[in-house]
């Protein structure tokens, strides 16, 4: 398949079922708020090392938010119930609660509700004030700055992780250029998150490795400089090699973020340097959902 | 459908039960039904159709007129529908009310919302002691819901109160929030003696400054964020509290001498 002159490989994008939640973060202004979300989300790129992929969704308005200030949505997935709970409360403890004038608010409903501030409230030794405004329990927390207030839980919902595509091309400038592109065009969708710095991920992995204690390791196909000692996936004009990464509440969600970024790619057409979009899998046995490139950008994936 | 209506026939002597009318028990009955039920009156058994003239079918919707302080429990233990009542009501409105809505446009003897549970309770008059509290010899007092009276309340309103929200647009007596482990309580007007006293718990939220007894500690003023999610819930009902946008109060906390944690908010110009 071809689009403006760019190769999108017959392949696939293999990805896992997860644990997701949905924060609002507010504050007394965007600055605050992001202040708040970055450092809840930071640390928080791949579940192999960090325990949870969280992102910021996306930025409130007042009108949006449960009090009425500036705010953002944050995503947060792990690959179980327990890890997502408990990563969860330690981020709210130690990036929300400590962030000047922040505070937490639901962001989605389910029948699994966890923790917010359910356990943080000890914070507030015994001066902790719980209030049920409109059938919904908040804790007013008093800290030194005033009062931290948090909704007592939020909804826990089955989600995916790790849609993901691959941008080929001919110097690292132009793949990451390309991977800019696509990640202003995918932050625009909803209920999505690319968790990698910046969205972008330089350093896709492969299962298993040479070494007994590495579970997983540098995806030698995919990397540029071993085209001549490694069984290569790429042509000798593929100089740098860049993958975003999506979790998403659904997979609907996740085809849509994909091919919203493919597209923006392929609009750069040829002379960006991108020459083909490909995507990472493990041959389709590990992960349940399979979200193939093709079916995706003809719009039959969806 | 029109609202099954109960109109008074007479000026009545004693008090009457009326818990029996609700849509609850009511649901499926004929009219003739309905008529023979009994109701206690003092020592006395009286049928529904001796006291009131009975009109309209639909049991969700019940309606009393011409209404008197002698009807007492209207609406007690209902779970839904609605009731409106035209004129004065006893005591005990809506006792341990679970769900739907009571509307009364007179005015209601004591015990109002006594040991209510949900639902929403509008009193468009005034309200005698006791508004939200619990029954006699319990001590729980409100549980839910919401409570909303447009004139005055009388003396010990949220006596023992533990959840809910009564919002009171004109003044309370003595002893308002009295012994409240939980829950809200909104005074627009002024209040009596003894605000808060032996409070636990909960939160009074006062546009007039109060007469405060020396165990309710004033801790500043401050903004605090919660207010615009409680005036938010606010907004969905009629009610003046509906305008407030002003989070900047002055905090009391108490009372002391019961090792509280209560609060009282005043709201400030």
């Amino acid at each position: 398949m071809l689009i403006n002159d760019i190769q999108i490989d017959d392949t696939f994008a293999e990805a896992f079922n997860m644990r997701g939640t949905r924060v609002i973060i507010t504050a007394q202004n965007h600055k605050w708020a992001y202040h708040a979300a970055n450092a809840m989300t930071g640390f928080a790129t791949s579940v192999i090392g960090c325990g949870v992929e969280a992102g910021i969704e996306r930025e409130m308005t007042a009108d949006e938010t449960p009090d009425g200030r500036p705010g953002v949505a944050v995503l947060m997935f792990a690959m179980g119930s327990k890890v997502l709970m408990q990563q969860l409360e330690t981020r709210m403890g130690q990036c929300i609660l400590t962030c000047p004038t922040a505070a937490a608010f639901a962001g989605i409903e389910s029948e699994d509700m966890i923790s917010l501030g359910k356990h943080l409230r000890y914070f507030g030794d015994g001066f902790q004030t719980s209030k049920l405004i409109a059938g919904k329990r908040y804790w007013r927390i008093p800290v030194m700055d005033g009062e931290f207030l948090t909704e007592e839980t939020t909804g826990m919902v089955r989600a995916i992780g790790g849609g993901n595509f691959l941008i080929l091309a001919t110097s690292q400038p132009a793949a990451l250029a390309a991977a800019e592109t696509a990640i202003e065009a995918m932050k625009k969708v909803p209920n999505v998150i690319m968790p990698f710095p910046g969205g972008v991920v330089r350093s896709g992995s492969k299962v298993g490795s040479k070494y007994k204690t590495m579970f997983a390791s540098s995806n030698d196909a995919f990397c540029p400089t071993l085209k001549g000692v490694t069984k290569s996936e790429l042509s000798p004009d593929i100089e740098s090699v860049m993958e975003i990464v999506i979790d998403g509440l659904t997979f609907d969600d996740i085809a849509i973020s994909m091919k919203v970024g493919i597209e923006a790619i392929c609009q750069l057409g040829k002379n960006s340097g991108v020459k083909r979009i490909s995507a990472g899998n493990y041959g389709g046995k590990l992960g349940p959902h399979l979200f193939k490139l093709h079916d995706i950008l003809k719009g039959s994936g969806l | 459908m029109s609202a099954l209506t109960f109109t008074l026939k007479q000026d009545l002597q004693q008090s009457i039960n009326c818990s029996a009318l609700t849509p609850d028990n009511l649901a499926g009955k004929t009219a003739a039904e309905i008529g023979s039920i009994e109701l206690i009156a003092g020592k006395h058994q009286l049928l529904v159709a001796d006291i009131f003239d009975i009109s309209g079918t639909d049991t969700q919707l019940i309606a009393f007129k011409n209404s008197s302080h002698k009807l007492d429990y209207i609406g007690a233990n209902m779970t839904s529908g609605s009731i409106a009542i035209e004129g004065d009501t006893g005591a005990y409105l809506g006792f341990s009310m679970k769900n739907g809505e009571i509307h009364c446009k007179g005015s209601t003897a004591a015990f109002a919302a006594c040991s209510m549970r949900g639902g929403l309770l509008k009193i468009d008059g005034n309200t005698g002691d006791f508004l939200g509290a619990g029954s006699e010899g319990s001590r729980k007092g409100m549980l839910g819901g919401t409570v909303i009276v447009k004139g005055n309340a009388g003396e010990r309103a949220g006596d023992q109160m533990r959840r809910g929200l009564i919002l009171i647009e004109g003044n309370v007596g003595d002893y308002c929030g009295s012994r409240m482990v939980a829950g809200t309580i909104g005074v627009l007007g002024n209040t009596g003696a003894y605000t808060a006293f032996n409070m636990h718990r909960g939160t009074l939220l006062l546009k007039k400054q109060p007469k405060l007894h020396v165990s309710m500690q004033d801790c500043g003023t401050h903004t605090l964020p919660f207010l615009n999610l409680l005036f938010k819930s606010f907004s969905k009902y009629n009610t003046e509290f509906s305008k407030l946008s002003n989070q900047r109060v002055q905090r009391f906390v108490g009372d002391t001498a019961y090792n509280g944690n209560g609060e009282i908010l005043v709201l400030t110009d």
